[in-house]
């Protein structure tokens, strides 16, 4: 489940925890805007209060996209999670190193600060297994940096979160980016 | 009339814009279009490239798309096992015959008109050649000549320990000459950890991104340029990512071996490649966070000491380094081969591949997937600086003004050191020193001026800076003597 490939076909709500279609509606509601907000802190560098919407078991992953003959789009269309080469394949150990560069000052790929907007669509809850949700997303960041740099990265998403208490965390990102060549110089945000 | 290798014009002399013994180098080379063409025209279909690794097609059939400078090649294996490298375009219009990255067939076939090539021994004399033409007897009363039109193929290929070059350039030097004694730091990155020859192969997956500055800003960087690390990657070493883990060094490095700079001298040759280190700087693997880490390397380390004192090899040079023109690697932590694909003037195609030995544990490969990938590439938090650095160096140097006023490659004029290695000399300072930089731009200029194999071959046979570091000492010797 942790795993996003479109190749699976666009999954269908599993709906194990048995929610009735209003509670369904509600939950969609609570998770939409909990994601809104992660973004929000995202693009106002609020990094610290960001690391604290990720679970402790958070994996953020962004495998490589390839050109490949229909027949092998199956197997091979994305690079493997958890064994091979990938943009990000990292827990949030590695996720808070990230977040202490950009605080340094002399992160020179983020000096002077981008600026950043996530824009998250097409939500839709794939999986309710309380207390954990799955959700499917589209994603448009867009980073306009210096003067007239511009980068815009498009995906899908699939967003694992897992309910705490009476808040949410987010348990497992995954990214399918659409290119396969970077036309971006960096990555030096998160996406 | 014969049209095959029909060339447009030459342009000025790029000789004229670099001048080692002053250390000034125009910026003109680094944005000017018309350079950059001859660029493409004579230096990159006359050296030596790196086009993939023998592991990315271990079986017949497998290909690996590649470019070699403004062309795009198919890395193959034929059903015999045997590498080629193919001109990846239809002899007929010129579309590419494979537009997927890597895979596995014995056939291209052309979408355009269906022109079809084998790479299937049993089927035309040589991989590569035109196998099957639609309407072949009606088009061309069956008169084709098939073994005249297949793709493109690269005359010659190297395999070195599973690192595959090629070059188009028939008159070109062997590979091992081309090389010549910096082939020691090739074998670092392709013998494994514990000194097996070649027990290497690439993780699956190959970073490619593109950034708005020269090629060359890339090939220099890494030849030799230890100069920008504590600037650029100040905010990467303030983070510490290394195999120490939080708080350590960058790289790995001992503390109990005098930092990472001690001892360490570059390299440059006159053939164009540098290193920014040497082949005496032995530095044992690093002290890892996880024991266990650590006890593998130790004992890859000792495995490697014992077998390479054994033979008489050096155990220093791990680079980083680039093998000329725009192949750079660096053969410790991390283990990873970088191209840069020259696009235009201002634009570069960066490929990064990353090495494993073949047979290293789970517990090792994935910690060393995990340390590449937050070390190098877009994503690295190292490499993210360099770009933002090349990129804006690139924006500035491309003013009317900004452009009448060289760069600055003044460090360690005069204060070469002599060396051991054949046509080679040594910077006189770890940090500061652009001998290997002043040596790549002139052998760049021999290339690109359009000299012959045989003029590149004379001079590159000695090393002008060996003799004047002789004139040097005799000299100060003499001055010695008087004195006293």
């Amino acid at each position: 489940m942790s795993t996003l490939s479109e190749h699976e076909g666009t999954p269908q709500l599993v709906n194990e925890s048995g929610l009735s279609k209003a509670d369904l509606r509600d939950l969609l509601a609570d998770v939409s805007d909990f994601l809104y907000r992660e973004a929000d802190l995202l693009d106002e560098r609020r990094y610290t209060e960001w690391l604290d919407m990720l679970a402790e078991d958070y994996q953020y992953s962004v495998p490589l996209r390839m050109n490949v003959p229909f027949s092998d789009v199956v197997s091979n269309e994305d690079t493997k999670v958890g064994a091979e080469v990938c943009w990000f394949d990292e827990p949030k150990s590695t996720v808070e190193l990230r977040v202490i560069q950009l605080l340094t000052g002399v992160h020179w790929a983020e000096e002077p600060v981008s600026r950043v907007s996530h824009l998250v669509t097409n939500l839709r809850l794939t999986r309710v297994a309380l207390p954990e949700v799955e959700v499917s997303s589209r994603f448009l960041v867009y980073r306009n940096r210096v003067s007239d740099e511009i980068d815009i990265l498009v995906g899908r998403r699939r967003d694992v979160l897992r309910q705490d208490g009476d808040e949410w965390k987010l348990t497992r990102r995954t990214l399918l980016l659409d290119q396969s060549v970077l036309m971006a110089k960096n990555l030096s945000i998160f996406i | 009339m014969t049209i095959e290798g029909k060339r447009p014009p030459a342009h000025g002399r790029v000789a004229d814009l670099v001048d080692v013994h002053s250390g000034e180098i125009s910026r003109e080379i680094f944005v000017d279009e018309a350079i950059h063409k001859q660029e493409l025209e004579n230096l990159f279909p006359r050296a030596w490239l790196f086009v993939g690794h023998a592991s990315q097609v271990p079986n017949p059939g497998d290909y690996f798309s590649s470019w070699m400078g403004s062309d795009p090649v198919l890395l193959t294996r034929d059903d015999k096992g045997q590498v080629y490298v193919l001109l990846n375009s239809c002899r007929h219009r010129g579309m590419k015959v494979c537009r997927y990255d890597e895979g596995n067939t014995m056939q291209f076939t052309c979408p355009y008109h269906a022109w079809s090539y084998s790479i299937d021994g049993s089927l035309v004399d040589v991989p590569g050649d035109l196998h099957g033409v639609p309407h072949m007897k009606s088009a061309y009363q069956g008169q084709l000549d098939k073994a005249k039109w297949g793709l493109v193929r690269c005359p010659r290929v190297y395999d070195y320990k599973g690192l595959i070059f090629a070059t188009w350039d028939t008159e070109a030097p062997d590979f091992l000459d081309y090389a010549g004694d910096f082939h020691w730091w090739l074998d670092n990155l392709a013998d494994a950890f514990d000194g097996t020859e070649g027990g290497t192969e690439v993780f699956h997956g190959v970073l490619k991104w593109r950034i708005k500055s020269n090629w060359k800003f890339v090939s220099e960087n890494f030849l030799g340029d230890t100069y920008h690390g504590a600037s650029t990657h100040a905010s990467v070493e303030a983070v510490g990512i290394g195999p120490g883990g939080k708080g350590k060094r960058r790289h790995g490095e001992r503390q109990n071996q005098g930092g990472f700079s001690k001892g360490r001298m570059k390299t440059s040759f006159r053939l164009g490649h540098g290193a920014s280190d040497n082949l005496d700087y032995e530095l044992p693997y690093p002290e890892f966070a996880e024991p266990k880490l650590t006890e593998y390397f130790e004992k890859a380390w000792e495995k490697r000491a014992e077998k390479l004192r054994a033979e008489g090899r050096p155990l220093g040079g791990r680079g980083p380094a680039t093998l000329f023109p725009n192949m750079s690697f660096a053969a410790g932590f991390p283990r990873s081969i970088l191209v840069a694909h020259p696009i235009s003037a201002t634009e570069t195609e960066v490929w990064r591949w990353f090495l494993v030995d073949k047979d290293a544990p789970d517990f090792v490969r994935e910690w060393l997937r995990q340390y590449y990938m937050r070390y190098g590439g877009p994503a690295g938090m190292t490499e993210q600086d360099d770009m933002e650095n090349w990129d804006y160096a690139t924006q500035a140097s491309r003013g009317v003004v900004a452009r009448r006023f060289p760069y600055n490659y003044q460090q360690g004029l005069d204060r070469e050191q002599a060396s051991d290695l054949d046509r080679a000399v040594h910077s006189d300072h770890a940090i500061a020193g652009e001998v290997n930089a002043r040596a790549f731009y002139q052998r760049w200029t021999e290339y690109v001026d359009n000299l012959t194999q045989d003029q590149l071959r004379e001079l590159a046979s000695v090393d002008e800076r060996v003799e004047r570091i002789r004139e040097r000492e005799a000299a100060a010797a003499a001055a010695k003597e008087e004195t006293e």
